[in-house]
């Protein structure tokens, strides 16, 4: 065995130190701060903003990956966990900040609250996704954002904290920059880059790949679908709750189906598993839609979903499996040491 | 509870040792279709016991519930305890999976159902789940019953043969150690050669200790390698010998053995 244990060690290049990598990750967050500064100093209005809803786009494309792409659970609800966290972030910014609270501190705050009530919703919606799957499913997270929609619309107020039915709620104070999405999107991207390669993550993939034979490996299947659904809301939530600090303005319509359905192509054609090829996915379909977005000025249609639609077809004639399958772009192919027992997640 | 050699006579169990597994008056349903009725077995530690029986028998549905995957309509199913006598034996029927496959139990489930986008690697490591302790001794283990699986390590399982497959799904199950493993079907589509080397290996993985439970529509294959058999006909157990008895029943090689 300790010869085994050696010849192990040779063909396997040592890990990168969890602490060292942490550090990393906090460096790039504060390394944000000052890239804002400059960015807010040298760029146009319109630049900045595309940049920061780049960033938005990558925490929702990522959140839905870990439960669509990385666990396989199809869920097209992503828009209803984003409305339940906008919301809330939003009416409470509003009302807080209305009544003398530091905007800074409120919105870090609420962000957080919004997320977790988007989590607690997407605990709701776990548990029947424990029953049902594949186009069932899709369907009854479907009927969830929609309710939310249909709920949002119809509600003015919740005590003092306003609604605005269909007309939406406005008024936000704007609070999100750059640096706050960055740091969202950086956060979101470790976070379930961490969930899926640790040792016990494996779980995840093979839910998507095999959940009889998962459970049958002794995989508390359970367990990990309704997690994935937790942690995939809470961060739609964060991004709501920013996207309602960024455009200070939020109502129903944005959250309908058709959102869901965009966050879903950015899962489908990054490759459905890996987590660099949906970030990427998010960054070039957020720049090919504000390209798009120019053209509706000759085109007087919005072309957008189209556009969507035939990448999307694209994408499963020519690729199936996506931009990048299921592989990452910088992950190294270094040999798994099997010797060694599993890390702790 | 080792036994040396690969004769097929039963091993050295006393009349008194209670069994590993028991399954009594069990009865499991999918809605109103009775697929098991009053369904009684037991296995002793380091048999191998085979359950025969045609397609649609209900042999998987009673793997599925021992490994529970399906919950029984009635009846019970219990396991010896690791620790002796003053435990009593554990009820399975009201366990998740993964609590079972804690107590030992480990299910090649039928037409292998290996992780398919994930290494040969991942899949065993998959297989070990549930412990934290080292796994190397395993993983060696496991590479020399099958060398093809070492040499395929980082490949897709997907990309494997129907034989490397089923392998895998064996070496994978046995990555968790157990007491009691369950295969299902083990010979399905696979050549004839390579059921014969799979056969072997399951008498080999039952020498060096793990009993075992073979549900099998290949009766033939089946019975030569076991020690005791059942044989199911549409959810009821028809009648149980040792193997070789039932090798020899006229009625068995009529229905099952295709004389
Ligand atoms: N999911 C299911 N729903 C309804 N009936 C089923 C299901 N699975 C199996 N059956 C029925 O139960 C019976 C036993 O099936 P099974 O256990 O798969 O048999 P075997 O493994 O012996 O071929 C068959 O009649 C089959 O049609
Ligand atoms: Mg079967």
């Amino acid at each position: 065995m300790p010869l085994l244990a050696k010849a192990n060690q040779i063909d396997s290049v040592p890990r990168t130190p969890a602490w060292m990598l942490n550090l990393f990750w906090l460096a790039l967050i504060l390394a944000c701060y000052p890239i804002n500064r400059l960015l807010e100093a040298n760029l146009n209005d319109y630049l900045y903003l595309v940049l920061t809803r780049i960033c938005l786009n990558i925490v929702l494309a990522t959140s839905l990956n870990l439960i669509n792409g990385i666990t396989g659970q199809f869920s097209l609800g992503h828009a209803g966990f984003m409305a339940v966290g906008a919301y809330t972030c939003g009416t409470f910014l509003q009302h807080y900040v209305g009544v003398g609270w530091n905007p800074i501190a409120a919105a870090l705050l609420f962000v957080i609250v919004g997320g977790l009530l988007a989590a607690v919703a997407g605990l709701i919606v776990g548990v029947p996704a424990l029953r049902l799957r594949g186009d069932y499913l899709a369907i009854a997270t479907l009927g969830f954002g929609e309710i939310i929609y249909i709920v949002i619309r119809s509600t003015e107020s919740i005590g003092p904290f306003k609604i605005g039915s269909a007309a939406g709620l406005d008024g936000i104070p704007k609070v999100t920059t750059f640096f706050w999405a960055a740091t969202a999107a950086i956060i979101t991207v470790v976070c379930v880059w961490r969930l899926a390669y640790s040792a016990k993550g494996k779980a995840f993939a093979a839910i998507r790949e095999d959940e009889v034979a998962a459970a049958a490996m002794g995989i508390n299947t359970t367990f990990y679908k309704v997690t994935a659904f937790v942690i995939g809301a809470f961060f739609a939530g964060v991004a709501g709750g920013l996207y309602g600090a960024l455009d200070q303005t939020i109502d129903p319509e944005q959250f309908r189906f058709t959102r869901s359905i965009e966050i879903v192509a950015l899962v489908v054609l990054g490759g459905t598993g890996s987590i660099t090829g949906v970030v990427l996915a998010a960054i070039v379909l957020m720049i090919l839609s504000e390209a798009l977005r120019d053209l509706k000025g000759v085109t007087h249609v919005d072309l957008r979903l189209i556009v969507y639609a035939l990448l999307l077809i694209i994408t499963m004639l020519l690729r199936p499996q996506g931009l990048m399958g299921a592989k990452e772009i910088f992950r190294s192919r270094r040999k798994r040491n099997l010797s060694q027992p599993a890390p702790a997640a | 509870m080792t036994r040396i050699g690969s004769d097929t006579s039963s091993p050295a169990v006393s009349a008194a040792a209670p069994a590993l597994l028991s399954v009594r008056d069990l009865d499991v349903r999918y809605g109103a279709i009775c697929a098991l009725q009053g369904v009684s077995l037991n296995i002793n530690p380091g048999e191998i016991v085979t359950l025969i029986g045609s397609n649609g028998a209900g042999k998987t549905t009673l793997l599925r519930t021992i490994s529970g995957l399906l919950k029984p309509a009635n009846g019970e199913i219990t396991l010896l305890p690791t620790s002796p006598s003053p435990h009593p034996p554990t009820a399975l029927s009201k366990l998740r999976p993964h609590e079972i496959v804690r107590l030992g139990i480990s299910h090649v489930p039928e037409g292998r159902q290996i992780f398919p986008n994930l290494t040969v690697s991942e899949n065993l490591l998959l297989g070990a789940y549930q412990r934290r302790d080292d796994l190397s001794a395993d993983i060696a283990r496991c590479h020399t019953l099958f060398p093809i699986l070492k040499e395929r390590q980082s490949q897709k399982a997907g990309t494997l043969s129907g034989g490397e497959q089923q392998m895998l799904a064996i070496a994978r199950a046995l990555m968790s150690r157990p007491r009691l493993l369950l295969l299902d079907e083990p010979s399905l589509g696979l050549a004839p050669l390579i059921v014969r080397k799979i056969f072997d290996i399951i008498r080999e993985i039952n020498a060096e200790g793990t009993t075992i439970f073979l549900v099998e529509q290949n009766a033939h294959l089946a019975l030569k390698i076991a020690h005791r058999a059942y044989v199911l006909q549409t959810g009821r157990i028809l009648m149980t010998d040792s193997a070789q008895a039932l090798l020899a029943n006229p009625e068995v090689q009529k229905a099952y053995l295709g004389g």
